[in-house]
């Protein structure tokens, strides 16, 4: 069919407001739009609205490219994130065999580090302590479910449902007071949070869960602005969990460990 | 490399404009073009060299974006961005200045498919061919989802405009 004898169609008329129509159909498309005065009157709504658009974004064009996006600022970066690469990888090959000979070195020196069960089960315990903490140390109305004033109360249940005797730990020296506890699942199992607050409002929470399995060393884990100890001592996990840095909660899980411990050994080393 | 910043930077004032589209804050669209540019000139030598750069660098920052909607979509965040008020119209002319917020807020009820095409089209001046390779369709098919685009922003923009009016009054 010959290009100025076929009807126009929608295609012609797209092609005609985007200046992509072939020259050959340009009469065909013109006379159709003086007989089709209401097409005409759309297509001429679509160019005004095509302008407005153009008008809002086009000054981002005019504007200066930011530094950031310069390709020089761009290849700069790309070359440091390559770097950075090949040094991490580099200190991870070190340390692996910097820890390996340590620890071949010190094998039988040290109470038992984590088997990989424990290790599992251990990091469960951390991310439910954790999860925990976030929930409910935030919390103004109901931070505990028992508050310190019927301690004796809270201690029962809390070793009832957990099925292992439990106490609480005496954190004044270091300033922090009980709030009081709550239980919470773990698993299929029972957990225990108790809740400590300093003069300025920091607050502090110590989660125990039964864990079988050998005793272990303290564990710190950093995670997303808390600090978290967590260790085994005689078939419970422990997890102290704080918006402190390292040492301070050390001293804390140190006294934890202390005051849990009837034969009051030395706490393990920080490792 | 001044050879690459030659063939590249002259793209990044409409990559730019794009991307604000797409997001709608200047802030999210620099990170995503940042994001865009990266990807390319990490990529530089895998590119097809019948290609114009032009319309890779488009498709690269449609991929991501398209990425980051749909990441953000199962983690089940809201993506909503504060619109960022530094674009009056020109021509300080207060009706005006109406009309081309609505065409803003207008385009952003559209499905992303339909406001991509636009814009690559009606702003980008992208040649049907180049939409066609970019959406990976044939060109017959780009003008038919162009009309039915254009339709309904023309709606979009019909239906916003009383209610802007209303608030107005």
């Amino acid at each position: 069919m010959n290009d100025h004898t076929r009807p126009v169609g929608e295609d012609d008329l797209m092609a005609y407001m985007d200046a992509q129509l072939p020259a050959g159909r340009h009469n065909a498309v013109e006379t159709f739009l003086e007989q089709n005065p209401a097409v005409r009157a759309r297509i001429s709504v679509d160019n005004a609205i095509r302008d407005d658009l153009r008008r809002r974004l086009n000054p981002i064009i005019e504007q200066p490219i930011p530094d950031r996006l310069r390709v020089d600022a761009i290849l700069r970066g790309l070359r440091e994130a390559r770097f950075r690469r090949i040094r991490t990888v580099a200190a991870c090959v070190a340390l692996l065999c910097i820890g390996s000979a340590v620890g071949w070195g010190a094998r039988g020196m040290l109470p038992a580090p984590f088997s990989s069960g424990q290790q599992a089960l251990m990091m469960a315990t951390v991310a439910d302590a954790v999860a925990a903490h976030r929930v409910f140390s935030v919390e103004t109305v109901h931070p505990v479910e028992v508050g310190a004033a019927q301690e004796p109360h809270l201690v029962q249940w809390l070793s009832r449902r957990i099925g292992h005797r439990l106490a609480v730990p005496d954190l004044a020296k270091q300033g922090y007071v009980l709030m009081g506890g709550r239980l919470l699942p773990a698993g299929d199992q029972a957990a225990a949070q108790f809740m400590y607050e300093n003069g300025s409002g920091g607050r502090l929470t110590v989660y125990v869960r039964v864990s079988p399995g050998d005793d272990t060393r303290f564990r710190f884990v950093g995670s997303r602005g808390v600090s978290i100890f967590s260790w085994i001592d005689q078939g419970l996990g422990f997890a102290i969990v704080g918006t402190i840095d390292r040492p301070q909660l050390l001293a804390l899980a140190d006294s934890v460990y202390q005051q849990l411990d009837p034969q009051h050994r030395p706490a393990p080393s920080d490792l | 490399m001044s050879d690459l910043a030659a063939q590249i930077e002259p793209h990044i004032p409409s990559l730019r404009r794009y991307a604000r589209a797409l997001l709608r804050n200047q802030e999210a669209a620099d990170d995503l073009v940042q994001d865009c540019l990266e990807r390319a000139l990490g990529r530089w030598h895998l590119r097809r060299h019948d290609a114009s750069s032009r319309a890779w660098l488009f498709a690269i920052l449609r991929n991501l974006h398209l990425n980051n909607v749909r990441q953000l979509a199962r983690r089940g965040v809201h993506v909503e961005f504060q619109e960022a008020d530094g674009y009056a119209s020109p021509d300080g002319d207060g009706e005006r200045t109406l009309i081309v917020r609505d065409a803003l807020h207008a385009l952003a009820t559209l499905p992303e498919e339909q406001r991509s095409l636009l814009l690559l089209v009606a702003i980008d001046d992208f040649s049907y061919q180049e939409a066609a390779d970019l959406f990976k369709v044939p060109a017959g098919t780009i003008m038919s989802r162009l009309s039915r685009a254009r339709a309904n922003f023309r709606s979009a923009i019909e239906g916003g405009a009383r209610v802007t009016l209303r608030r107005v009054k």
